[in-house]
C-alpha cells in the first residue's frame, strides 16, 4: 500500500502543477481503467472537485456499456464532460476496414486535434503509462506538442527533479502524463485500495473471457481469463507474460510509433 | 488463471515495490546490452517480444543483439544510439526495477540528466577495453551533482580483455581516484560481460578472482530512497485552493513532518499561523499529520495571505532567505548561459527573475580542472557561480536539504540548466531582513485583520515609491497623487523624509543624522507602520542622503510583502533602479503621470477597477 501512496503523491503533485500553470486545461477520459484512475486522482488532488473539463473523443465505435458508464459518472461526480467527434470523417464513412492506422488517425488523433483547436486548450492531461508500450516509455511528465500537435521525441525538454516544462510558445500545447510511473498492476491495486468504480467489461462474467485493455469494439478483442474480481485480475497480472495491449490491433507492426509521432495519445 | 491455455514456467511474479534505477556511461560502453541481458535473465520479457525483435533484425539483415530489445524506435536502431530516456521494467527477488535507460552520447546529455534526476540508484558502465572515457567521468560527476548517492560501477566487455584481473583493477583504481575528488563512493565495482552474461545474474566462471556480488545482487542491496521525515519541516506552498468553504494550502512535504496544531512560519513573508486541519479526499478517518514525500493540504487557524513559492517550516529551523547564493550548475541550453542576462529561477515552487552575478569558474569534468574568467557557460558545461534574484527567495543549502537546495533555470520557454545551492551569499539587505523577521514574529496584533481593513477601505495597503534626481518634480507629483487618491475616496498619506527629520529624528545629533542607513531604516519602519494601518503611502525617498536606489531597496525590505509601486522620474533618459514599474522621462505632464500611477495601482490589485466599488479579495495582504 505504501508504494501506491507514493505513486499517488507524485501524480497529485503533477496534477496540481498542471492546474497552477495552465489556465485552459482539460483531461482526456476514455472510461478505461487508467483514465478513470486519473480522474479519481484529480478528485484527490482537488479535494473532491474536478476543476477542468473532461474530454472524450468519441469514435462512435466504442462499446455501448462504456458510454452508459461515462454518463452515469459524469452525473454522479458532477463532471464537466465535453464530447468531441470527427463528424466529417464519420460522414465520409470512416471505419477500421479502411486501415487501422488510417482509422485511428482520422477518428482519434484528428478528432482530438479538432477538439483541442476548437476549445483552445493549452494543457491536456492524459493517462498514458510508460510500461504500456515502447513509445510511451519515452514520454516526459510534461511533453510539448508543436503547432500541428506533433511530438518531437528526438528533442524533448529536460525534466529535472520536480520541475516540469510549463512555459511554451503560442500555438503549441503540452501533454501532461501523471500516470507515467504506474504499472498495470498498480492501477488495479489502486482501484481496489480506493474502491473506484470501473466498467465490468474488465471482468469475466462466466464465458471465460474479459477485456484487458478497452478501445473501439471492432479493434479490441477480449483475452481468455477467468478473473471475476479485482483480486483475480491482480493475481493474474502477477504471473502473465502476455503484453497488456496484445488485444489492441493498432499496436501491430509500427502502428503505435507512427500514430504517436503524429499526435496520438 | 492462465491465458491462451499456455502453461507458464516463469518463477517471477510481479511484486509491488519499485526501485527507479538509471544506467549511465560513455557511448557504446554497452548500456542497452546490459539492459537486454537483465530483462532476459530475469525472465521479464513479455511473450513474443524476443521473437519480434529477432524478426525485425532478420528482415533488416542484422545479427540479433540484446540491445535491440530496448530500442523501441526503428530510427534508433538505424543510428545505433539510444536517443531518449526510456523506462523499462524487470522483476527480481520481490522488487520491480524501473530502469531509466540514459543515453551516453554527448549530444544527449540532457536526456541522461533527465533520467538520472529521477533515479534512486545508478549503474555506471565502463568498457574494459576502452577504459575510463570523457562521458564516464562526466556522468560520475553529474550523478553526484544530481544527488544520486547509491551507485555501482560495472566494468563491461571483460570478455574482450581476456577476463584479466589487472585490467579490471587498473580501471577501478583510476576511477576511484577520480570519484574521490568530489567524495563520491560507489557501492561496488563489478567485472562483467553483458553480452555473454558473466556476473549479471550468474557468477562468472571466467573470473574466479572476483568474489563480490553480481549486478543483480548489487541491485538487491540498494535501498529505497531514505526517508527525509526525520529532518526539520520543509513544505513549499504549491497552491491555495478555495473550491468550497475550506481555504486549503497545498504542497508536497520535502522534509520533516507536519501535524494539526503545529505553528508554521512561511518564508520569505514571515507570515505565521497554526495548522487547523489536514484535508484529504476519500480517507477515513481524516488524517491529522503528514510527512516527507506526501502531497498534502492543510487549513490554517488564521486567514493569512500566503502564496505559491513560500516555504512553510517550524520556527526552530527556518530556511535561508536572500537575493543571492552560490551554486554548482550544469547548463543544457541551446544558447550559452550569459552573465547579466535575465532568466527565470525555480527553487521548489518559487519562480523569480534572476541573473548570473558572477561566473567563478567552469569545471572541466574530465580532470576537474578549473577555468576562470569566463563570461558565459556553454552547453553541457558545469560551472560554479553566484546567482542574484529580483526578489528575496527562501532556500536551503543542498548539503542539508535536497529538494529546497536545488534549482533550475528557465531560458525563454525551456528548462535550460539545473544546479545545487552550495553557499548563502549575504546581501546588503540581510541586516534589515533579519530585523523585519524579528519584528514580524513579535508584532502585537489587534483583532482587526488586514483583510478587514481592505474590505472596509475598498483598497489594499501599498506604498508608492517615487525616485529620481533633484528637481525632477518628485515632491510635486507626490502631492498631486496623494490629493487625487484622497479626492477619490482612498486612504492615502504623503510620507516625506523631511517631516521625519523634524519630528521622530529631532533628538538625533548631527552625526547620528549623518548615518544614512539608520535614517533609511527609521523611514522604512514608519512606512511599514502606516501600511499596517491600511493606508496607501506615497513616498519620496531621497531626503536622507542615500543614493535613491539604495534607499528604495532598504524600504522595500522593511515593508515586504506589501505591494511596492516604484516610479522613477528623470529629465533625460537614464537607467532606472531595478524593479521600477513606471518610468517618467523628460518634461512631465503631471496629470498623465498621476493617471499612469493609478492604472498601475489597479493593475497590481491595490485599487478596485471602479471607484466606490469594494473589491472582492480572495486573500488580502
Amino acid at each position: 500500500m505504501k508504494h501506491l501512496r507514493q505513486l499517488e503523491d507524485q501524480s497529485v503533485y503533477i496534477l496540481r502543477e498542471a492546474y497552477k500553470h495552465f489556465s485552459n486545461l482539460a483531461m482526456l477520459w476514455s472510461m478505461g481503467k487508467d483514465s478513470t484512475v486519473l480522474l479519481w486522482l484529480a478528485r484527490k488532488a482537488f479535494f473532491g472537485h474536478v476543476p477542468f473539463p473532461l474530454l472524450h473523443v468519441d469514435t462512435s465505435y466504442k462499446i455501448p456499456a462504456m458510454i452508459e458508464y461515462r454518463d452515469r459518472l459524469a452525473r454522479e461526480w458532477r463532471l464537466d464532460l465535453v464530447v468531441g467527434q470527427n463528424k466529417e470523417a464519420l460522414a465520409a464513412g470512416m471505419n477500421h476496414t479502411m486501415g487501422r492506422v488510417v482509422c485511428c488517425t482520422a477518428l482519434k488523433t484528428n478528432g482530438l486535434k479538432q477538439l483541442l483547436e476548437n476549445k483552445g486548450y493549452t494543457g491536456v492531461i492524459l493517462g498514458v503509462r510508460a510500461d504500456e508500450e515502447g513509445t510511451r516509455a519515452k514520454e516526459r511528465y510534461f511533453s510539448p506538442r508543436d503547432k500541428h500537435g506533433d511530438w518531437d521525441f528526438r528533442d524533448q525538454p529536460p525534466e529535472l527533479w520536480d520541475q516540469y516544462k510549463t512555459t511554451f510558445p503560442p500555438g503549441t500545447h503540452i501533454r501532461i502524463h501523471p500516470l507515467l510511473d504506474w504499472t498495470e498492476i498498480n492501477i488495479w491495486e489502486y482501484i481496489k485500495l480506493e474502491n473506484i468504480p470501473f466498467i465490468d467489461l474488465y471482468l469475466d462474467k462466466g464465458d471465460g473471457t474479459r477485456y484487458r485493455s478497452l478501445g473501439c469494439a471492432p479493434c479490441t478483442t477480449p483475452i481468455k481469463s477467468t478473473a471475476k474480481t479485482v483480486d483475480d485480475i491482480i493475481e493474474e497480472l502477477r504471473h502473465t507474460t502476455v503484453a497488456e495491449r496484445s488485444g489492441r490491433a493498432q499496436d501491430e507492426g509500427r502502428g503505435m510509433e507512427l500514430l504517436r509521432k503524429d499526435g496520438y495519445m | 488463471m492462465l491465458e491462451n491455455g499456455t502453461i507458464m514456467t516463469t518463477v517471477n511474479t510481479k511484486p509491488s515495490e519499485n526501485l527507479n534505477i538509471v544506467i549511465v556511461g560513455h557511448v557504446d560502453h554497452g548500456k542497452s546490452t546490459l539492459l537486454g541481458r537483465l530483462y532476459a535473465d530475469t525472465n521479464s520479457l513479455p511473450d513474443g517480444k524476443l521473437e519480434k525483435v529477432q524478426a525485425i533484425c532478420k528482415q533488416q539483415g542484422k545479427e540479433f543483439e540484446y540491445a535491440f530489445l530496448f530500442d523501441a524506435f526503428l530510427e534508433e536502431q538505424e543510428q545505433g544510439i539510444t536517443i531518449d530516456t526510456a523506462r523499462t521494467f524487470f522483476m527480481w527477488k520481490g522488487r520491480q526495477y524501473i530502469i531509466i535507460d540514459a543515453p551516453g552520447h554527448k549530444e544527449f546529455l540532457k536526456n541522461m540528466i533527465s533520467g538520472a534526476a529521477r533515479a534512486e540508484a545508478a549503474l555506471l558502465l565502463i568498457d574494459a577495453l576502452e577504459g575510463v572515457k570523457e562521458q564516464s567521468k562526466k556522468h560520475g560527476y553529474l550523478l553526484s551533482l544530481l544527488g544520486v548517492r547509491q551507485f555501482a560501477v560495472v566494468v563491461n566487455k571483460m570478455d574482450l580483455v581476456g577476463y584479466r584481473q589487472d585490467v579490471f583493477e587498473g580501471i577501478e583504481k583510476e576511477y576511484r581516484e577520480f570519484l574521490g575528488q568530489f567524495k563520491a563512493v560507489p557501492a561496488q565495482f563489478i567485472p562483467v560481460s553483458a553480452k555473454l552474461g558473466d556476473n549479471i545474474a550468474n557468477r562468472s566462471k571466467q573470473m574466479p578472482w572476483y568474489s563480490g556480488p553480481t549486478v543483480l545482487d548489487t541491485l538487491s542491496a540498494f535501498k529505497k530512497e531514505a526517508a527525509r521525515s526525520e529532518q526539520p519541516l520543509r513544505l513549499p506552498v504549491q497552491d491555495v485552493y478555495k473550491f468550497d468553504a475550506r481555504r486549503i494550502i497545498t504542497g508536497r512535504i520535502t522534509a520533516g513532518r507536519i501535524k494539526v496544531g503545529d505553528h508554521l512560519v512561511f518564508s520569505p513573508s514571515n507570515k505565521r499561523a497554526n495548522v487547523r486541519t489536514v484535508e484529504a479526499f476519500n480517507i477515513d478517518p481524516q488524517p491529522t499529520e503528514g510527512q516527507a514525500g506526501q502531497s498534502i493540504g492543510v487549513t490554517l487557524d488564521d486567514q493569512i495571505f500566503v502564496e505559491r513559492g513560500e516555504i512553510a517550516s517550524h520556527q526552530e529551523s527556518l530556511p535561508s532567505v536572500s537575493t543571492a547564493f552560490r551554486a554548482n550548475l550544469f547548463w543544457l541550453g541551446k544558447r550559452p548561459l550569459e552573465k547579466g542576462r535575465k532568466y527565470l529561477l525555480r527553487v521548489a515552487t518559487k519562480e523569480v527573475d534572476c541573473e548570473v552575478a558572477s561566473i567563478h569558474r567552469i569545471i572541466d569534468t574530465m580532470n576537474l580542472a578549473q577555468q576562470q574568467g569566463s563570461n558565459s557557460v556553454g552547453k553541457n558545461q558545469v560551472a560554479e557561480l553566484t546567482m542574484r534574484t529580483k526578489a528575496p527567495v527562501a532556500f536551503d543549502l543542498s548539503a542539508s536539504f535536497e529538494a529546497t537546495g536545488r534549482f533550475v533555470l528557465v531560458d525563454e520557454y525551456d528548462i535550460a540548466g539545473g544546479g545545487i545551492v552550495t553557499e548563502l551569499v549575504h546581501d546588503d539587505q540581510e541586516f534589515l531582513r533579519e530585523e523585519a523577521r524579528r519584528r514580524d514574529f513579535a508584532w502585537v496584533k489587534g483583532e482587526v485583520t488586514v483583510e478587514d481593513r481592505a474590505q472596509q477601505y475598498g483598497h489594499r495597503a501599498a506604498i508608492v515609491l517615487l525616485t529620481g534626481g533633484r528637481h525632477t518634480g518628485k515632491s510635486f507629483l507626490a502631492r498631486k497623487l496623494e490629493g487625487r487618491l484622497v479626492a477619490d475616496g482612498r486612504h492615502a498619506y504623503l510620507l516625506d523624509g523631511e517631516n521625519l527629520r523634524r519630528g521622530l529624528d529631532a533628538d538625533l545629533t548631527e552625526e547620528e543624522r549623518g548615518q544614512t542607513t539608520e535614517m533609511a531604516r527609521r523611514y522604512g519602519e514608519v512606512a511599514r507602520l502606516l501600511i499596517d494601518t491600511g493606508l496607501i503611502v506615497v513616498s519620496t525617498t531621497n531626503p536622507f542622503g542615500l543614493a535613491y536606489h539604495e534607499a528604495s531597496e532598504a524600504i522595500r525590505t522593511l515593508v515586504h510583502p506589501a505591494p511596492v509601486i516604484a516610479v522613477h522620474m528623470s529629465k533625460a533618459a537614464e537607467e532606472p533602479p531595478p524593479n521600477t514599474d513606471v518610468v517618467l522621462t523628460g518634461p512631465t505632464d503631471f496629470d498623465a503621470a498621476t493617471a499612469r500611477i493609478l492604472d498601475e495601482l489597479k493593475r497590481r490589485g491595490v485599487l478596485a477597477q471602479a471607484i466606490g466599488a469594494k473589491p472582492v479579495f480572495q486573500y488580502s495582504i
